[in-house]
Order: structure tokens, then sequence, then C-alpha cells
């Protein structure tokens, strides 16, 4: 099976939905002729022509409302915002109008978009290129959420958003984009085509939305992770030794709640794990849900390792960036150790 | 003269305030018909003058003059004397009907019925509005069932939208007319994606965006005149000027531009300015730029000038904030008389007739609302169920939904 990087596979995806639905089209800042500033588009242009993959002004919130546009009329619009941390002038577009399009009209018109954007940091990428936004979205209702992991997964998700009759916010970890990143900033990080997940069947496959994969099976605990900090949690989990059970969560929204519930319900323990700001974070909900629906299994408080409460800071990057340390301090913590 | 003084600043303040005495003579009205009509085609360059003057067809004595006159017959007219009579009449008994505590909320038309009932007349079906919540007109003019707009303003139990939306903010696929959100300006970047959209589909359907004075300060309504200049969208952007944004003048949004129409020349779209209260005015302009739309000529602005004679909405007292003479100051007139005049001038209506018409769709308006009443009001009667409320807003309804909607006991 051919591997492919996370940024080959998101193209994949893109091409196989152009090649099967000529009302898949796709556009964005730098998006068309140049195939994106982290080259997800790249060669789509020439392959299906300017009508169908183009060049957007630097207007987020243009970009997002002419892609609802869009969408009413009858195509499939799946749009790049160039950094998450660039979404904030779309946000009107994507709550107020994407969102409640199908409900607020009964069905009379609906949103199936896609909105993809790069999100997390570990880049040196600053305050404005390294936020993870997704809890501004899992507070919507009327979107859903979705945080790929790896290649075969992410491509398997964004066709599955892409065909979704509803508006998805796809979040690309952009740490994970050339390998699977696992916090350790000053190693060198192995390739995809060294990863079995690295693995992209060529052609159509979907991964559901809404289906959480167990990365590794455990019994002493159970880690709720998504996007980068799935790898940053196996490296915790190697180097204390605990026997973890990993879950990553893929789609925030809708959320596999049955396999959160029944694997915490077998561990007793529970620690969650985001890059995300702590304070109502999607840690928060997490949290929540598993002691309203685990308590009496409970061994241990539920454990939250998050960023700080911070802005993202430029050169305290990796002391901001919850890492393989903090985690794996949680994990023995919560332990008991 | 230059002043390097100590800087000032400046609020710009509408000429008159409660109290005063309406003055508009500093607004010009050119005569009518001596705007030129330029060829769809013409060289955006070459017709800026239109964004800084005023399209009118009916003169003083109710004659239609001038190179924009002659597109519509009198059949014509008067079905649309009849669409803005009829709204007028649904909007008393729909402002009434708030008033007795039948449903929260209304907003009317008054002094603005020219402008989406002529508009409606120059699309072809399939075509597509966007529009505010001021924007009823092409709802009535397309032959939309009043019966189902009341049912939407009652939220009754056969609201089309289940009771989840506010009073007014219809929505009809059918009918040409995309579901009103009641954001501001966020729908205007959506109608230039849509008419993106027909074009990217090599269909032949243009889109319509609208938008009132005040909310062309909002950056959607840059983002679409960018977007529609850039892939020059089959789109008419429409900037319904009616003097107020509830209590705010409109020097407040315009600032130093002169016009709203003027906020397109930057962006090299042919930008015109309308008289908003002239039927056969508004529809000339309106069929010239949908016509440039459909040639692959990209976007038309167009700013109807008009005058907001009602409240804001049911909410608002405009006696705190503009002299209560002033709409009968409006140096326009009234788009009902104005049309009436003019069919009386061409010998087909009469005084009599248009008394008859009137007691006619009052008849109608008032039977839609014996029916639609029966299916309840908003606080009286049937309404939509607690399980409507869970409904429709995924396609496939997720497992946190259901859970609550299980809580909630439906």
């Amino acid at each position: 099976m051919p591997r492919r990087t996370m940024i080959e596979a998101i193209r994949d995806a893109m091409d196989v939905s152009m090649a099967r639905d000529s009302k898949v089209v796709v556009f964005g800042e730098d998006v068309g002729f140049f195939g994106g500033v982290f080259r997800c588009t790249q060669g789509l242009q020439a392959k299906y022509g300017k009508s169908r993959c183009f060049d957007a002004p630097i207007n987020e919130s243009g970009i997002v409302g002419s892609a609802i546009g869009m969408a009413a009329y009858g195509l499939k619009p799946c749009v790049e915002i160039q950094f998450a941390d660039y979404m904030y002038p779309a946000y009107d577009q994507l709550t107020q109008e994407a969102a409640r399009l199908r409900y607020r009209s009964n069905g009379d018109f609906t949103c199936p978009i896609v909105v993809r954007m790069p999100t997390g940091g570990g880049i040196f990428g600053g305050q404005t290129h390294s936020q993870s936004p997704e809890a501004l979205f899992t507070h919507v209702s009327g979107l859903k959420t979705v945080v790929p992991s790896n290649p075969h997964d992410a491509k398997g998700l964004l066709i599955a958003a892409i065909e979704d009759p509803d508006p998805v916010i796809f979040l690309e970890p952009k740490r994970l984009y050339n390998g699977p990143f696992d916090g350790h900033h000053d190693r060198p990080v192995t390739p995809w085509s060294k990863h079995e997940l690295g693995e992209v069947a060529d052609g159509h496959y979907t991964v559901p939305l809404g289906k959480a994969a167990i990365r590794r099976a455990g019994s002493a605990l159970t880690v709720l992770a998504y996007g980068t900090m799935v790898y940053v949690a196996q490296a915790a989990v190697e180097e204390t030794g605990i026997d973890a059970e990993i879950i990553d969560l893929r789609t925030l929204l809708p959320l596999d709640l049955d396999t959160i519930v029944a694997s915490v319900k077998k561990t007793g323990r529970c620690v969650i794990v985001h890059e995300a700001t702590l304070t109502s974070g999607f840690g928060a909900e997490l949290s929540a849900l598993v002691q309203e629906n685990c308590f009496y299994h409970l061994e241990a408080p539920v454990a939250r390792v998050a960023g700080w409460d911070t802005p993202y800071p430029h050169a305290q990057e990796w002391d901001y960036f919850p890492g393989p340390a903090r985690v794996g301090r949680a994990l023995l913590e919560t332990m008991g150790a | 003269m230059a002043d390097a003084g100590m800087l000032r600043f400046h609020v710009p303040e509408p000429e008159v305030r409660p109290g005063g005495t309406p003055d508009f003579s500093n607004v010009p009205i050119p005569k009518a018909g001596s705007v030129p009509r330029p060829e769809i085609d013409a060289d955006p360059r070459t017709i800026r003058d239109l964004a800084f003057s005023i399209i009118r067809v009916l003169n003083r004595n109710g004659e239609a003059v001038g190179p924009w006159a002659g597109l519509l017959s009198s059949d014509e007219l008067l079905a649309g004397l009849r669409h803005m009579m009829t709204l007028r009449t649904f909007d008393a008994r729909m402002q009434m009907a708030q008033r007795q505590g039948k449903t929260s909320f209304y907003m009317q038309h008054l002094g603005e019925e020219a402008v989406a009932c002529a508009f409606r007349k120059a699309l072809e079906p399939g075509d597509m509005n966007f529009p505010t919540y001021r924007q009823a007109g092409l709802l009535i003019a397309d032959g939309y069932p009043m019966v189902t707009m009341m049912n939407q303003i009652y939220s009754n139990e056969a609201d089309p939208l289940k009771g989840r939306q506010l009073p007014i903010m219809y929505s009809s696929k059918e009918h040409g007319f995309f579901s009103i959100s009641g954001n501001l300006a966020t729908q205007y970047i959506q109608a230039v994606g849509w008419a993106m959209a027909s074009a990217i589909s090599n269909d032949s359907k243009i889109a319509a965006a609208w938008i009132g004075d005040g909310s062309t300060a909002e950056s959607d309504f840059h983002s679409a005149l960018v977007f529609a200049s850039t892939y020059k969208a089959p789109v008419v952007l429409n900037v319904v000027n009616n003097q107020w944004a509830i209590s705010t003048f409109q020097g407040i949004a315009r600032g130093g531009s002169g016009t709203f129409a003027a906020r397109g020349l930057g962006f090299g779209i042919p930008s015109l300015r309308v008289d908003g209260n002239d039927y056969l005015a508004v529809h000339a302009v309106a069929k010239w730029a949908a016509e440039r739309a459909r040639s692959n000529l990209g976007p038309t602005l167009v700013e109807y000038v008009t005058y907001r004679a009602g409240a804001h909405s049911s909410s608002d007292d405009p006696s705190a904030y503009r002299p209560k003479t002033e709409s009968d100051a409006w140096p326009l007139g009234d788009p009902i008389v104005r049309l009436k005049n003019h069919l009386i001038g061409l010998g087909v209506w009469s005084d009599e007739r248009h008394a008859q018409a009137e007691a006619e769709i009052l008849d109608t308006v008032i039977a839609a609302q014996k029916e639609a009443e029966s299916h309840g009001t908003l606080h009286a009667g049937g309404k939509p169920s607690t399980r409507d409320m869970f409904e429709g807003l995924y396609a496939e309804m997720p497992p946190h939904l259901r859970r609550q909607r299980q809580q909630a006991g439906v």
C-alpha cells in the first residue's frame, strides 16, 4: 500500500472527491496556482481547472460566506483557511450562518461545506500561527468538528466530511503534516513513510465521522487525546510504563461517547490531553462527560493536561506545549504513584 | 484652508432632529427622464456619474418619461400596484396583530414597497434573492401565499419553519427567496457565492444581494464587493437606502463617500442610484442590472433612494430621533400614490377602482389572517412541538442531541 504524508493524504482526499463529484470545489488563500502554503492543494488547479480550484482574496469571512452561498446553490465547497488562527473573521459566517442554515430554514436550504484549517503549534509560529480553536467550534450547535491524527484517517475523514450533508470544521494538526510528532522537539521526527498509519490506500474510502479509534489497548488508565497529542500521550505512556489505553477521538462532535465510557469504566482512571488552552477547553466537556457517565467506576479524579491559559508564546514554545513530561506526570499522579 | 490647530473629532449629524422642521432641500433630485440609459456593456469608467445621480421615470405629473421608461405594459403595472397595496395592507394587519400580542415582533415596509415588488419582476424563475428583513415584497410579488407568511409570523402549528425562526425571517427556495438569517450583511457575500456557483456550473441563473444603508458599514459588504468584482459574479448588489438605520441617520454609515452607490466605483463595479419610490424606475434599473449579470458582464451595484416612513420595527419609536413630519416632507413621495396617479393618467385606473381594490385586498388579507389564526398564534392555539426544537439541526440527529431530547421528555 502506498505511504503518504498527511499533506499528500489530504490532497488525495480532495483529488478523489473532485474526480468523483463535479460539485466539489476547492478554494482559499494561495490555494489555486501555488497549491497552498502547506501544499495541500498542489496540482488540483492544473488537474481540474480554475473553476474547480482557485485563489481567493485574503478575506476569511468572504471565503466562508461565499462557500455558504455556493452550498446553498448545490455545490460542495471545501475551503482552506490558511491557519486556524485566521478563522476569526469567518466565525460569524460559521456559527450564525453555516451552522444554522438547515435548522432555521427547516431544510429548505442546507450547507454542506468543509472548512479545512491547519491547527496547533510546535513550529515556532507564535501567537498567530499556533492556536487550537476546536472548542470554539464544538460549542456551536450545527457544526461538526474533526481532528485527524494520521494520513490514513486524514484522507478517510476528509472524504467523509466532503460527503457529509452538513458543515464540517476540519482541523489539521500542522505539526503532524510530515510525521508523528511526539513532543520531543529535540529529536528527529519519524517520517510517515516509516509509520503504519502512513499507509494510505489509493482511491475512495471513508473513515466515518463520530467514531473514535483505540490507538493502544490498556487496562490501567484511559487517555483521551486527538491530533498531535495522540503521539505525545504514546510517548508519555512508553516513558512511564503505565498500561494505558489511548483513545484517539478523531471527531470531537459528534463525539464517540460509547467508546470513551466503555474504556473508563474498564480502567477507572482518565487523563485528558489537548494542546488548546485549559479553561473552557474541550477537555472540560470530556471531563464532565466522564464523571457524569463513569463516576462510580472512577478510582481517581479526572485529570487534564493542556496548554497554559496564555497566548501561544514564541520563545517559550516548549515550556508552553504540553509535552511528554507533563503528560507523564499526570499519568503517574492519576495512578496514585 | 489647512488647519493645523488642535485636532477635533468629527461626528456627523442629521440636518434636523425632533422638534425641528424637516428639510430635504439639500437632497438634489434630478428631473425624471434626465439620466441617460447606457448600454449594458458600457465601460464602467464611462458611467461613473450614475453613482451620483438618481434615475427617475415618473415625473411630477405622473408621466413616464426618458430613456428608462416603457418597459412595462399597463397590465404589468396594474399588477405591480396591487402587489404594493397588498404588502401595505398585509403590514398594517400584521403590525396590529403584533400589538394584539399575536406575535412577538414585526417589521413593515411602509414607503418602501416599490423596491422589492418591482425588483422581483425583473428576475427570472430560478434566480435567487438573499433578502434582508424588509423585502417581503419579493414574496408577495411572486405569489407566495400570504397564509404561509402569516403562519411563520405567528410561529403556529403550520409554520413552515417549525417555530425556530423570528417572525418575518421567511425562507422559500421555490420562490427564489433565501432563508433570512436576521444577522446584518452576512448574506450579502453569500449571494455573491451563490452567483459564483451558478457561473462555475455554467448555469443561466443570477443572484440578488440585499442590504440596508446602515449595514453597508459591515465588513461583509466589503467582502461581497471584492469577491463580486474579482470573479465578475452574476449578481445584482442592492443597497436600500431608506435614510435610517434604526435611530442612526445614513451619514454615519456613508461617511464621506457622497452616496452608497459610490462604494462600488473603487471595485470597478457599475453603480447606479435609482428613485426607490418609482416602481417603473426600480424595475428598469433592476432589469438592466439583471441583464448585465446574465450576459457575463458581472455585478452591478444599485442604490435605491427611498425613505422608511414607518418605524424600524415593532420595537422602535422614530419620534425619539427624527421629526414626526419628516416622511411627509420626503421629496420622492409615496410609491403607491405615484404609480396610482400614473395609471390614472394612462386611463386604466381611477380613484373609485383604487378604493374598490383597497377594500378587496383588505378582505383577502383578513381572510388569510383568519385562516392562519385557525392554526394558532404565538401564545394561543396550535404551535410547533418541543420535539421540533431538536429536529433538523443536522441531517441525522447526533447522539448527544438524542440524549438531550430524551431528557426534555419529548
